[in-house]
């Protein structure tokens, strides 16, 4: 996957170089090459890398610190999607356990975890995230969510419990930037 | 992987290689300017860097301070001191309002000339900052942890306070004088009987050492001189304090000329210590005065100000061997001394040349009685015996000079528009590089210190003309900043300033980054309108005023729907930001309301007033961009007539 990347960027060099010879040619030092070879690799830059202790956890920071979403966290990692959990937001992610993760056909975890099936992975785990920030309350009165994968969850109450996609809500964890709702299902667009 | 990169990192150098256009084989290397000489490299600051220094600029006739990096020149921040801010609702907010009182009631403005960091031992220690304002003098300390203002004092006696806000070596005093001299205590009388009868207050004022608040322990009542700029001496020099002055002709007309008769005004040399002694002894006379001491607290997020009614003075005559007039030629205008404290610079404006004064010279002076008469009563010593060297720059119209702590001066001259490097000790002019143009201060990261960090001089231009692309008539001011690690000075870079810096303070960015407050925390808000929950959100009634608690988190107010107001009505939206996550604020504004927007911090409470005058419904909403629903972010307030029935009533998502 990345050395797709790397190789698509080759050819844009190439062209930067042919843009750029002007006609004189001097030697010039090129620590700013250097420079660059130190810096951090794309994947690791943004918001989600932001050195804070201080602030309230976000989203990211929670799931991170759960013994009960290491899967989640570890696909969250492989599609690079740490950066959009510590926008702003507000945002909803409804989080499958890794006991939901367990549940599904042996194989598929493994499977969405290779680099090849980056996209679907994201798109999948995009599903679960909405852009908003309701309590349990409002939850209640909404009957669908519009999801960051652009596809939608139906929101259904039965008694005092609601699912979500089919999924349960089992938990509640408030960030600073929305509302982790625990989940005991991964809910897979239709 | 690695394979990939390095082949991707080569391609990239050769880039670069070939991208070095304009340069002819190094042939004039000075022409192709700052691509050759490298200058370029060393203000650049990668995107996501960090600048190595902070610069803190006054913002003159701004009323602010500005936040810079160096060497990139790029401003992070307007403090908001002496100027309402609507950028964040200084000045506006009732909490901030009582910031700005004066004895003349609220002044929304003033003009900030010269901030100084707070010292320890003679270093920089990065506590606070404190900048004077020069039209209604005030001094003000402002937090370097929460970059916010957090006190002004006014400062009676006092008009024009220019030879401010320089802290003595471990912030006891910050020391405000007095431009113009004024009848003291102000009165109905001629001004044309100034001479004799007008007097200049230099201020000293303590320093809390826990919480910095400050407090005018004593006033020294001076001959009516203009008291123009000022320092502190440090090491051996410690406990003195340095103010030139000029027109000690006591012209009160025409000063361009009349102020410019006498050859030499004076640098006057104030023993501190010895006034100190004397006051805390039960030397001087309480005077009746009237002067405003504002204080902001960060656990209320408010500030109070207190009337003070009193101020102690000190006639100089009174304390025998504590105040002595150094003669210095040319109207000096910037009185700066070295880091040794042994020389003290008189930057005679009107001239050539710097008069350099040894302060060994000058106690050996004092010691000796060599005095060259007197003025109303002040011992003048003899230029002669004072003197440590004249630098014959070859420039003119000294002001200011800065120290790199090698043993070198840098020192501007306005009218040839240049920096002059020279020795201390051989005053030998060393180097000079133009300025663009008129320079008027420049400042050396810990310049007016026992320990300046001497890699940078940033020289601030009081006229700008061509360096940049035009924009009307009124430009900002420009900055220029050179390299001055070596021997000769290299001009790197050239930046637009707000307002108009006068001087500028700066220090190490490692003294302040590591301290630097990311919010305030709601469980220690003390604020008396903060709402700490959402179910705490009400709205209550009392005749007239209306007070609404309100919360605010991604993406609403809690309320957002608001019945019962009538037109006649003082609303107070007492507004608490419930994020705790740095760098997200939320805003508030309400249609038609005759103030500015609030922007709150997290964890902090502000309070907005409306005065409703229109029947309707008028919405209000959020003005920072807080997050993806920020558009959402918004309410409504429905106002009634005045002697409508409707009950008061508020709610959110009903």
């Amino acid at each position: 996957m990345k050395t797709i990347h790397l190789f698509k960027l080759i050819p844009v060099a190439v062209l930067l170089v042919f843009f750029y010879s002007c006609k004189n040619e001097t030697s010039q030092s090129n620590t700013s090459v250097t420079k660059t070879a130190e810096a951090a690799p794309q994947s690791q830059q943004g918001q989600a890398f932001v050195e804070d202790n201080v602030s309230n956890p976000n989203v990211l920071q929670i799931a991170i610190k759960s013994p009960d979403h290491t899967t989640l966290v570890a696909a969250v990692q492989a599609a690079q999607l740490e950066n959009a959990l510590v926008n702003a937001g507000p945002l909803m992610v409804f989080a499958p356990t890794n006991a939901a993760f367990e549940a599904l056909p042996s194989g598929t975890v493994e499977n969405l975890l290779k680099p090849e099936n980056k996209e679907t992975l994201a798109t999948i785990l995009k599903h679960h995230v909405t852009a908003g920030n309701y309590d349990m309350n409002l939850l209640k009165k909404v009957k669908k969510l519009g999801q960051a994968d652009d596809t939608s969850v139906q929101v259904e109450t039965k008694g005092d419990d609601i699912y979500v996609g089919g999924a349960k809500i089992i938990g509640t964890v408030k960030a600073s930037n929305g509302t982790i709702y625990v989940v005991d299902k991964v809910i897979l667009p239709q | 992987m690695k394979k990939y990169k390095f082949q991707l990192l080569s391609l990239l150098g050769a880039t670069l290689f070939l991208t070095s256009c304009g340069n002819n084989n190094g042939q004039s290397g000075k022409s192709s300017g700052a691509l050759n000489s490298s200058a370029a490299e060393k203000v650049y600051v990668a995107p996501g860097e960090h600048d190595e220094f902070y610069a803190f600029m006054s913002g003159g006739y701004s009323g602010n301070l500005t936040v810079y990096g160096l060497p990139s020149g790029r401003m992070f921040k307007e403090i908001p001191v002496f100027s309402q801010f609507p950028t964040s609702g200084y000045g506006y907010s009732e909490e901030t309002k009582p910031m700005l009182n004066t004895s003349h009631g609220f002044v929304p403005w003033d003009d900030a000339h010269h901030p100084d960091i707070s010292q320890t031992a003679g270093e920089l220690d990065g506590r606070w900052i404190f900048i004077n304002g020069n039209n209604t003098p005030r001094i003000a300390r402002i937090s370097l942890s929460t970059f916010e203002t957090e006190e002004i004092i006014e400062v009676p006696n006092s008009a024009g306070n220019h030879s401010s806000s320089f802290v003595t070596e471990n912030s006891e005093y910050v020391v405000a004088g007095t431009r113009f001299s004024v009848p003291i205590p102000q009165r109905d009388m001629p001004i044309n009987e100034y001479k004799g009868n007008f007097q200049g207050a230099l201020s000293f004022i303590s320093v809390e050492p826990e919480h910095g608040h400050m407090d005018i322990k004593f006033q020294l009542i001076m001959p009516g001189f203009n008291y123009d700029l000022a320092h502190p001496g440090r090491g051996k020099s410690h406990g003195w304090f340095f103010f030139t002055t000029y027109n000690t002709e006591e012209a009160n007309s025409l000063q361009e000329v009349n102020a410019s008769q006498n050859d030499k005004d004076f640098i006057a040399a104030i023993n501190w210590k010895k006034v100190e002694e004397y006051v805390n002894n039960g030397g001087g006379t309480k005077v009746p005065a009237n002067y405003a001491h504002n204080v902001y607290d960060e656990s209320t997020h408010m500030a109070t100000s207190t009337m003070k009614k009193e101020v102690l003075t000190v006639n100089p005559l009174d304390v025998p061997g504590a105040v002595f007039f150094l003669p210095t030629p040319k109207s000096p205008h910037g009185c700066d001394v070295d880091p040794t404290g042994n020389y003290i610079i008189g930057n005679g404006k009107l001239s050539a040349d710097l008069t350099v004064h040894s302060f060994d010279n000058m106690i050996a002076a004092i010691e000796g009685k060599k005095f060259d008469g007197e003025a109303y009563g002040i011992p003048i010593l003899k230029f002669e015996d004072v003197l440590a060297g004249t630098v014959k720059s070859g420039g003119l119209g000294p002001l200011h000079t800065e120290f790199d702590g090698k043993g070198n001066a840098y020192t501007t001259f306005f009218i040839s528009s240049e920096v002059v490097k020279w020795e201390l000790g051989t005053w030998e002019v060393k180097d000079r590089q133009p300025t663009y143009y008129s320079v008027g201060h420049l400042m050396i990261p810990g310049g007016n210190s026992k320990k300046p960090f001497g890699k940078y001089v940033v020289a601030m231009n009081k006229i700008t003309k061509d360096r940049y692309l035009p924009v009307g008539p009124e430009m900002e001011h420009s900055a220029q900043i050179y390299d001055i690690s070596g021997e000769k000075m290299e001009l790197l870079y050239d930046f637009p300033t707000h307002g108009e810096p006068h001087y500028a303070a700066g220090c190490p960015a490692d003294l302040l980054k590591p301290k630097a407050k990311k919010f305030y925390r709601l469980d220690e808000n003390k604020h008396p309108y903060a709402v700490l929950s959402p179910d705490q959100a009400r709205v209550e009634r009392k005749g007239k005023e209306v007070h609404i608690y309100m919360s605010t988190i991604r993406s609403h107010f809690t309320p957002d729907n608001i019945e019962g107001i009538k037109v006649g009505d003082k609303v107070y939206f007492h507004i608490t930001n419930h994020e705790q996550d740095f760098d997200v604020p939320h805003g508030f504004s309400m249609i038609g309301q005759n103030t500015s927007e609030l922007l709150i911090m997290p964890g902090q409470t502000k309070t907005s007033l409306w005065e409703p005058k229109q029947v309707g419904v008028w919405p209000f909403y959020c003005t920072d961009f807080c997050s993806a629903l920020h558009q959402e972010m918004q309410g409504y307030v429905r106002v009634s007539p005045a002697n409508s029935n409707i009950e008061l009533s508020w709610s959110l998502g009903d």
